[in-house]
């Protein structure tokens, strides 16, 4: 299992691997919006949160097709389904290895990127808890779309309509904590949901993600 | 240890391609498949790997003795020849990979990027993970394309030293490589007979 972690994380870091694509294009967004925006502080600080959500969520969409596609087209994904993992662990280990190369960064930078938008003072700290906390489901969920996805050539447009729909719940808890916090109201119902929705994906979706696998492999 | 598959059915997109496939492996054994293009080789290699279901029929074996070889080699261009095999032995619980480096002469590779390797020498290293899986039962898909002479020969050795540890051994092949303990299996006589398929359509009912 570890073995299967570190070698993605090698394959993610080393040339083509795709490990600044998200970062970059989490970048492009922040620094483009206030120039479309233009130069009103106020109208900044009341769509950061939604702005700072939205980027992180599509720069994750855009590295999702690589999850399984490589190892599908390789033919490591015919070797790891008849290899002693259990597919579903498998599926754990790529979106945890999706997470720490997409998710954990775009959760780290965040923050000196609402610099940007003129993130008012209190949102910066639960800007970063909320992206932690909901990007890990981000992972899961484009792993089962990339899943349903994989056998399938040019599939990301497919996948990214397939997906969308999914990313929303996340997206409204997410955005909303950071909104809270910004207005200093209390924050422990949407946290509470975006903590459910992570841990419900993170349960649930590594069988329906091996199933669908299964089935594309034949 | 044995392997038994008994009228065993299998499809490939939907249509029936092979039907009442029948035989035994014993340990030390090795079963060539031959056929034509098309005729079913590979969907009954997956399917005794366990990579899609049987239509029909069964296949017994012990757990976990399959180790399976597709056209694809597996290997991550990103990845040394040594890293690609650390990584299937440490998949199947194995630290040693000294045998599969000398299987087929891998040693001066080892630190090139598998991204740089030629397309023999990318099976060289994909039929070498076999060595580093411990499995009992090798399922070979066309092993030999892209091999020189010389690599069919060490393949044949590699196989041979496999069976006489009490391994077994299952491909698909067009050649002759003169292993010593192999019977040969001609999937013609089992081509799954598509007017008796066209007749028990739904098709039919409708019109």
């Amino acid at each position: 299992m570890w073995a299967l972690l570190i070698r993605d994380l090698t394959l993610a870091v080393r040339a083509g691997g795709g490990f600044g694509l998200s970062l970059a294009f989490f970048l492009i967004v922040v620094v483009l919006v206030p120039f479309g925006v233009g130069p009103q502080s106020d109208v900044l600080a009341r769509i950061a949160p939604g702005i700072l959500w939205v980027g992180a969520l599509l720069a994750c969409l855009l590295s999702l097709d690589r999850v399984f596609h490589l190892d599908f087209e390789d033919g490591s994904l015919d070797l790891l389904a008849t290899s002693p993992l259990p597919l579903e662990g498998v599926v754990v280990i790529k979106a945890l290895a999706h997470w720490l190369t997409t998710g954990l960064p775009l959760a780290l930078i965040a923050p000196a990127l609402a610099v940007l938008l003129n993130l008012p003072g209190p949102g910066y700290l639960w800007l970063f808890v909320s992206l932690a906390l909901g990007t890990p489901a981000l992972s899961m969920i484009g792993a089962f779309g990339a899943g349903l996805t994989v056998g399938l050539k040019r599939g990301g447009l497919l996948l990214s309509l397939l997906v969308l729909p999914l990313y929303v719940p996340t997206l409204i808890f997410g955005a909303e904590i950071v909104r809270r916090a910004v207005d200093a109201q209390a924050i422990g119902t949407p946290l509470a949901m975006l903590a459910g929705l992570t841990l419900a994906a993170w349960a649930c979706l590594p069988f329906a993600t091996a199933a669908a696998i299964r089935i594309n492999l034949r | 240890m044995e392997i038994s598959v008994t009228d065993l059915s299998c499809a490939r997109g939907g249509l029936p391609v092979l039907s009442g496939v029948s035989f035994q492996l014993q340990a030390g054994q090795a079963l060539v498949l031959r056929g034509p293009n098309g005729i079913g080789k590979t969907t009954l290699l997956r399917t005794i790997a366990g990579l899609q279901p049987a239509t029909a029929g069964q296949v017994q074996m012990p757990e976990d003795c399959v180790a399976y070889a597709g056209h694809a080699d597996g290997l991550k261009a990103g990845l040394s020849v040594e890293q690609n095999l650390r990584f299937w032995a440490s998949v199947y619980g194995q630290r040693e990979i000294s045998a599969a480096v000398g299987a087929f002469a891998l040693t001066p590779l080892l630190d090139r990027l598998a991204h740089d390797l030629s397309a023999g020498q990318k099976r060289r290293l994909g039929l070498a993970r076999l060595l580093v899986t411990g499995r009992p039962l090798w399922i070979f898909d066309e092993p030999t394309v892209s091999l020189d002479a010389e690599n069919t020969r060490l393949f044949a050795e590699m196989v041979d030293r496999h069976l006489q540890g009490g391994g077994m051994a299952l491909m698909a092949t067009h050649i002759d490589m003169g292993l010593s303990q192999a019977r040969v299996l001609d999937l013609t006589l089992f081509k799954a007979d598509l007017t008796a398929l066209a007749q028990d359509s739904f098709l039919d009912e409708g019109v």
